[in-house]
């Protein structure tokens, strides 16, 4: 019985919350994705780069309120600089498509030449985000380490396994459950919500019915530099912030999107919390799980490692590859069917 | 060739004279070699773009993999390695081949049901484990081969020259097990297939390092034409050298370079006249119809799914191809060098910014690009260098504005392919 609770206790230790955190950081950044496909109909290439752009606005805000001595006492002083963040990338996404998408927009351009364009667009973020704050790591996380400690909790509990979560993993939950209730509440509820759903779902019928198309764009830009601004602050909070690393978030981002179907904010969530924890579970070593829940016999040689870490990636790639394959409109479904 | 193409090419053999005169031969050398390389990339996206019509974001993958082709082909084997694990890494490598190959038997002979999902399932996991099982001692023994300067298994030891079309091989046949599974996707999402893809073999290069070395990097590649120091050491060459009032040294790197220049530039021209030779035949007639309008070409009895492989197939090849060329021009494989930003997204650049649809204009935009992007920087650097002079020394903007220089040519790459797409949408040489 022991035994089992231990290997439970690692479990949760190294998969579950690990993956719970990257699941909810992934599902935002989804969010983003699937928002911007379902009312702008074109998949943005440079929303890693919005992510770090948004990231990185809020850490010197962050640096900035540190100097001058205010912070959250126990949390992350970051949490307090997120709405400048948010609004920083707000007015540069709003900016991008003043300039940029709108033109496109109104010649009602194939969405592939959209994606283009934002390969133009993320160059353009990826170097200001570079020029503006280095290409080296960042690291912005003040305030309390842990919620729990490993050895707090094996005090507390007697076991030989600690289960440590850090404050960035609760304070990503946290935040992620509030961010994904008020957005369905926002999408649900309210007028505007309901007429950027019914934008997305039939663009002449909204049309028709008086729904002005530049305010629901302007207010789905508005949306997704929130959602990246948060979800990459958590990540960079979380592990650190490196601009390269942001655009590589960019597959599981995708993957994450696609395998819950394109434009489907649902879909979107479920589908982050798949990719996480296929990542985190198929390239974790298993050995120590086994170690107790099988008798000394059985207990294995190797890692029990499905594949390196290196390899996590190819994980991402393989559920979406497969949800093409036998799923192509995603498990929820898609707008884009 | 009309005026445009003309002037716009001229243009472009300016700059690298221009770079000749004021930067040194040498720089301006390196900058023709690698602008031939990329302008074999940019013709290779551009039959899958320009002419079908498909969006592959993944040619690093491609590009590395004709990297690898080099390391395979012209390295000598390691005969330790071999003896220590070699034919148990081959046994491993067809066990793995063989699951994959029962997978997709079993998943197309079985009836469709929760069966099958499970046979096939359970066969790619059994495999998975059985493939580990052969492959990890045969891992652990060829790198414990002397690590430090070996550890894998090196490769054929053929001429190099023969992994220029064993890295477009290898590339095509990458693409073709791809095009397979990915092809017949939407746009967008063959789009992100094709990044993923990529990734993936960056991570085998990197982590595979019985066949690569991983990031410990491959070094000292055979090359295709004489050492410098053979050369310096060349009475007759030496001799050629000060009649011609050059100091040995430079001379061997020029002859160097310009033999690298000679052979890229050969391959290029070859390349070129059959992409012209399928642009204009029925093939390539097809290709466009196809892409233009899917049903109606389907319509005519065409098979797209078919003729989108065929052309996937031949660009990764000569993005394969052009990898090799590449790495055979550095003499070495790193595989911690690619990024998607340099290998997939500034290939895309070129592509768009020459004019998809049209082969001259994908050279020219490889060369044109290509020149941009190395140049970017010290004009960045002496940029910045005029709007900082008036602030003090050691003040902290002007330090960080001065570093940032470097990553300039990002920005200004995004602004050119942001502006040509606006106001010359179809590129400098637009396809006729």
């Amino acid at each position: 019985m022991i035994d089992a609770l231990n290997a439970l206790v690692v479990l949760a230790n190294f998969v579950i919350v690990p993956a719970v955190a990257y699941g909810a950081q992934l599902a935002l950044g989804a969010l983003g994705v699937t928002l911007i496909f379902a009312i702008l109909r074109f998949t943005n290439i440079a929303h890693g780069d919005t992510m770090a752009f948004g990231a990185m606005i809020t850490i010197f805000t962050t640096w900035g309120l540190q100097g001058a001595g205010i912070s959250l006492g126990p949390l992350p002083t970051a949490l307090l600089a997120l709405p400048v963040g948010i609004a920083g990338t707000a007015l540069l996404l709003l900016g991008t498509d003043r300039l940029i998408y709108r033109f496109y927009r109104a010649k009602k351009v194939a969405p592939v030449m959209l994606l283009i364009v934002s390969v133009g667009v993320m160059f353009v973020m990826n170097g200001l985000v570079r020029f503006i704050i280095g290409v080296d790591d960042q690291r912005f996380a003040d305030g309390e380490r842990f919620i729990i400690s490993a050895r707090t909790f094996r005090d507390l509990t007697g076991l030989d396994e600690g289960l440590a979560i850090r404050t960035t993993q609760g304070i990503t939950v946290v935040t992620a459950v509030i961010v994904v209730a008020a957005l369905f509440w926002f999408l649900d509820r309210t007028r505007t919500g309901k007429s950027m759903r019914a934008y997305s779902d039939n663009e002449d019928l909204a049309l028709l019915s008086g729904i002005n198309p530049e305010r629901v764009v302007t207010i789905t830009w508005i949306l997704v530099a929130a959602l990246a601004t948060i979800a990459g602050v958590l990540y960079g909070l979380d592990k650190s912030f490196k601009p390269f690393t942001y655009f590589q978030l960019l597959l599981p981002v995708f993957a994450a999107a696609i395998v819950g179907g394109l434009g489907n904010p649902v879909g979107a969530i479920v589908g982050g919390f798949v990719i996480a924890f296929s990542e985190v579970g198929v390239t974790y070593a298993f050995k120590r799980v086994l170690e107790y829940l099988l008798p000394e016999a059985l207990e294995p040689d190797g890692l029990v490692q499905l594949l390196g870490t290196d390899y996590k990636f190819a994980v991402s790639f393989a559920i979406l590859v497969v949800v093409l394959i036998f799923r192509p409109t995603g498990l929820y479904r898609s707008t884009a069917a | 060739m009309n005026m445009r193409e003309a002037g716009l090419f001229a243009l472009v053999a300016l700059l690298i004279v221009g770079t000749g005169v004021v930067q040194g031969w040498n720089s301006a050398l390196l900058i023709l070699n690698m602008g031939l390389v990329s302008a074999l990339m940019s013709l290779g996206v551009n039959l899958q773009w320009g002419f079908a019509g498909l969006f592959n974001v993944g040619i690093m993958g491609f590009v590395a993999l004709g990297g690898l082709a080099v390391v395979i082909v012209s390295m000598p084997p390691v005969t330790e390695a071999w003896a220590a694990g070699g034919a148990r890494a081959l046994a491993g490598l067809a066990l793995g081949a063989v699951t994959v190959v029962a997978a997709i038997l079993a998943w197309r002979r079985m009836a469709k049901g929760r069966m099958r999902a499970l046979a096939v399932a359970g066969l790619l996991v059994a495999g998975l484990l059985a493939y580990r099982a052969v492959m990890a001692p045969a891992v652990g023994a060829i790198e414990g081969v002397d690590p430090a300067v070996s550890g894998y298994l090196g490769g054929l030891g053929l001429p190099v020259l023969l992994a220029w079309p064993a890295g477009g091989l290898l590339a095509a046949g990458a693409a073709w097990i791809i095009g397979k599974t990915a092809l017949g996707l939407r746009a967008d999402y063959l789009a992100i297939a094709t990044l993923g893809i990529s990734e993936i073999v960056i991570a085998i290069l990197k982590n595979e390092d019985w066949l690569t070395r991983g990031v410990k990097n491959v070094v000292g590649l055979p090359r295709p034409v004489p050492n410098e120091i053979d050369l310096q050491q060349d009475a007759d060459f030496v001799a050629r050298a000060a009649d011609l009032g050059i100091d040995p040294v430079t001379a061997s790197t020029l002859y160097i370079k310009a033999g690298y220049g000679l052979l890229f530039a050969a391959v290029l021209i070859v390349v070129l006249v059959l992409a012209q030779l399928a642009l204009r035949s029925p093939w390539g007639r097809m290709m466009r119809a196809i892409r233009d309008n899917e049903t109606a070409a389907a319509a005519m009895g065409k098979n797209i799914t078919a003729r989108h492989l065929q052309v996937f197939v031949l660009g990764s090849a000569v993005c394969g191809l052009a990898g090799a060329m590449m790495t055979t021009l550095d003499g070495q494989l790193t595989p911690s060098t690619y990024q998607p930003l340099r290998y997939t997204f500034l290939i895309w650049v070129m592509v768009i910014v020459g004019g998809s649809g049209n082969n001259f204009g994908a050279v020219l935009g490889g060369m044109l690009i290509w020149f941009l992007w190395v140049q970017v920087e010290p004009m960045g650097q002496w940029l910045l260098g005029i709007v900082t002079a008036p602030m003090p020394d050691g003040s902290w903007l002007k330090a960080h504005l001065l570093d940032g220089a470097a990553q300039m040519r990002l920005l200004t790459m995004g602004l050119v392919l942001l502006l040509v797409l606006r106001f010359s949408p179809r590129g400098l040489l637009p396809e006729r």
